[in-house]
């Protein structure tokens, strides 16, 4: 509907909220330059004072014209555009890629550089919930858990940036495997030696500054709750949805590279302080992602077998037979798939981007409606979107 | 106020006004230059400036404005281990009235080019502008097919300081804003790359 007619129609400010006391709707713009919106993401809020009426995001901010560009650029070099996507977990965007390009080319992957794909992945899928806890409490007005969680990430960082040569952005991932081996420096073991860390000491102390924190709790419980239905119907994957208890994860119920052989659980929300699929049970199930990432890594670490980590010499130009193909993993964010069609030469004719962030930020337009402004920005945090994702 | 480290070399502006189609009023031009870009030098004034520009280095206010990538590695940059604290810069303000520094860290595209003009115009001066990363100075990785994408941020306002990576690391940033702390000082930054870097990186071992 168009805001027009909504101002015109019998809205909620036409109504007597207060005997003889009457409101009015009121236009408001949240962006793209707002430091709650994790980006560029824009808002058009109608407001009845302080609550929210009608939530339009506006997006393309950030929309960089990736896919464009992946039918200009081979396959390969394609790589490092997927690592822009979701930026704070580019190992997990790599894996997506990569995952549908082998598809296309039919191409086997040997067994070790699957194991050290599925480690880079979980690593960086805890750096990315890293953030997504620093920025969250640093939306609710907690500064101080962002210092404590940007210094777990660096950690993550320095271990990803001795395997990869990245700090940020990698380029890691190639068709046919990964691009260099495992450093011979005791990588594995100071990895292993991190996550015991995490496990043992840095997550009682995430829960205890932040998850369990009064204010924290009363902040977010009972609010912006998302119905597993809802969930369902506006596409919500990962934390989002299952934080609204649906039990969905694309490494259990689509089981991709090797995570079929790995043991672990999928933590869905369970509204131990409010509803099932409130602001808090989505933040309690990153945090216990975290927890269920350090045991795969420490599982495909302690079995990681010997051999080529290559199929494909690192300086070929790959090609792939003309067809098509969809490959969807778990990213940080949720289910991120990639569709290739391949016309037989070095570039992809056509490359769709099924991105995670996007379908979960249409969920606002329902669950944003009747919150509090302040609320409004407890939700968007608690989404945990990206705005690379959404525009591409 | 002779020492203004913000003058823009000669024909600067004009160039850029040719290119955003905005002129200014010639007469407007001759109050500028006899007001603040003169070459007359003042003891008083220029012992003032020295002053001035002591303080507005020491505690430089940017402005959150994360735009991509780059944005995470400014909040790195902020956060516990560069910590931009030790710098003065540590206090991101959210609104561009109370800031006089603005960090454009990311990809500036079309649709966000007038939004970025806006902030920049709300700035009060003195104000000065960091291009961080290869998307911001010229494009980037979307050079090429990017039809959205501002070829460099520097077409829409001046800039001070380019912070090449991509993204940067935190210590780049940090150095960044060291030169354009030199810069406000008044003073030449050091350009040479220090000898036990060059060391260091012959060093580093080629990876097969």
């Amino acid at each position: 509907m168009a805001i027009e007619n909504i101002k015109t129609s019998k809205g909620w400010a036409d109504q007597d909220h207060v005997p003889g006391l009457k409101s009015e709707l009121l236009e408001l713009n949240m962006g793209p330059q707002h430091p709650a919106t994790h980006g560029v993401l824009r808002l058009v809020l109608l407001t009845d004072g302080e609550v929210v009426y009608k939530v339009t995001p506006v997006m393309g901010y950030l929309h960089r014209c990736a896919e464009k560009i992946a039918e200009g650029v081979n396959y390969k070099q394609w790589v490092v555009y997927t690592d822009r996507f979701d930026y704070l977990s580019p190992m997990t965007c790599n894996h997506a890629y990569v995952t549908a390009l082998e598809k296309v080319m039919q191409q086997e992957v040997p067994e070790r550089a699957e194991h050290i794909r599925i480690v880079v992945s979980e690593l960086s899928r805890m750096a990315s919930h890293l953030i997504a806890l620093a920025t969250f409490g640093l939306d609710m007005g907690a500064w101080t858990p962002l210092l404590y969680c940007f210094r777990e990430r660096e950690v993550i960082l320095d271990l990803l940036e001795r395997i990869s040569g990245g700090r940020m952005l990698y380029n890691y991932m190639v068709p046919g495997g990964v691009r260099y081996d495992v450093p011979k420096d005791n990588w594995a073991s100071d990895v292993i030696d991190f996550i015991t860390m995490i496990e043992n000491k840095k997550l009682k102390d995430y829960n205890e500054l932040l998850s369990f924190n009064k204010i924290f709790i009363g902040r977010l419980a009972n609010v912006a709750v998302i119905d597993p239905q809802t969930a369902i119907d506006y596409g919500c994957t990962g934390p989002v949805l299952r934080g609204s208890g649906v039990k969905f994860d694309c490494r259990k119920d689509d089981p991709y590279s090797l995570y079929h052989k790995f043991d672990f659980e999928i933590p869905v929300g369970m509204g131990e302080k409010g509803t099932v699929g409130d602001c808090w049970d989505r933040y309690m199930v990153r945090v216990r992602e975290i927890e269920q990432s350090c045991r795969i890594i420490r599982q495909a670490l302690e079995s990681l077998p010997d051999g080529p980590y290559q199929a494909i010499e690192l300086k070929k130009i790959v090609k792939a037979p003309a067809g098509a193909a969809y490959s969807r993993v778990e990213s940080a964010k949720g289910e991120l798939g990639h569709y290739i069609i391949a016309d037989g030469g070095q570039t992809a004719f056509r490359n769709k981007v099924r991105s995670p962030s996007f379908c979960n930020l249409q969920v606002m337009e329902k669950v944003g409606v009747g919150l509090m402004i302040s609320d409004l920005v407890a939700l968007i945090g608690s989404l945990d979107i990206v705005l690379g994702e959404i525009d591409r | 106020m002779s020492k203004d480290s913000t003058t823009p070399p000669a024909g600067y502006d004009v160039q850029r006004e040719q290119m955003l189609d905005f002129k200014v009023p010639e007469q407007l031009l001759k109050v500028l230059d006899a007001d603040g870009r003169s070459d007359e030098k003042n003891f008083i004034l220029t012992t003032v400036d020295e002053v001035f520009n002591w303080a507005r280095l020491s505690s430089i206010w940017p402005v959150t404005f994360g735009l991509a990538c780059c944005a995470i590695e400014m909040m790195a940059a902020s956060a516990t281990r560069y910590d931009i604290d030790r710098f003065g810069a540590g206090a991101f303000r959210p609104t561009p009235r109370q800031a006089d520094l603005m960090i454009v860290s990311g990809t500036v595209t079309a649709k966000m080019a007038r939004r970025l003009k806006l902030i920049y115009d709300q700035m009060p001066e003195p104000k000065w502008v960091i291009a961080m990363g290869s998307c911001a100075i010229g494009g980037g990785p979307y050079f090429k097919y990017g039809y959205h994408v501002v070829k460099g941020v520097d077409f829409l306002v001046p800039v001070d300081v380019y912070v090449p990576g991509c993204p940067p690391r935190p210590e780049v940033l940090l150095e960044g804003l060291m030169r354009l702390q030199d810069k406000i000082r008044g003073r030449k930054g050091k350009f040479i790359t220090p000898k036990w870097i060059t060391d260091y990186a012959k060093k580093i071992p080629y990876r097969k």
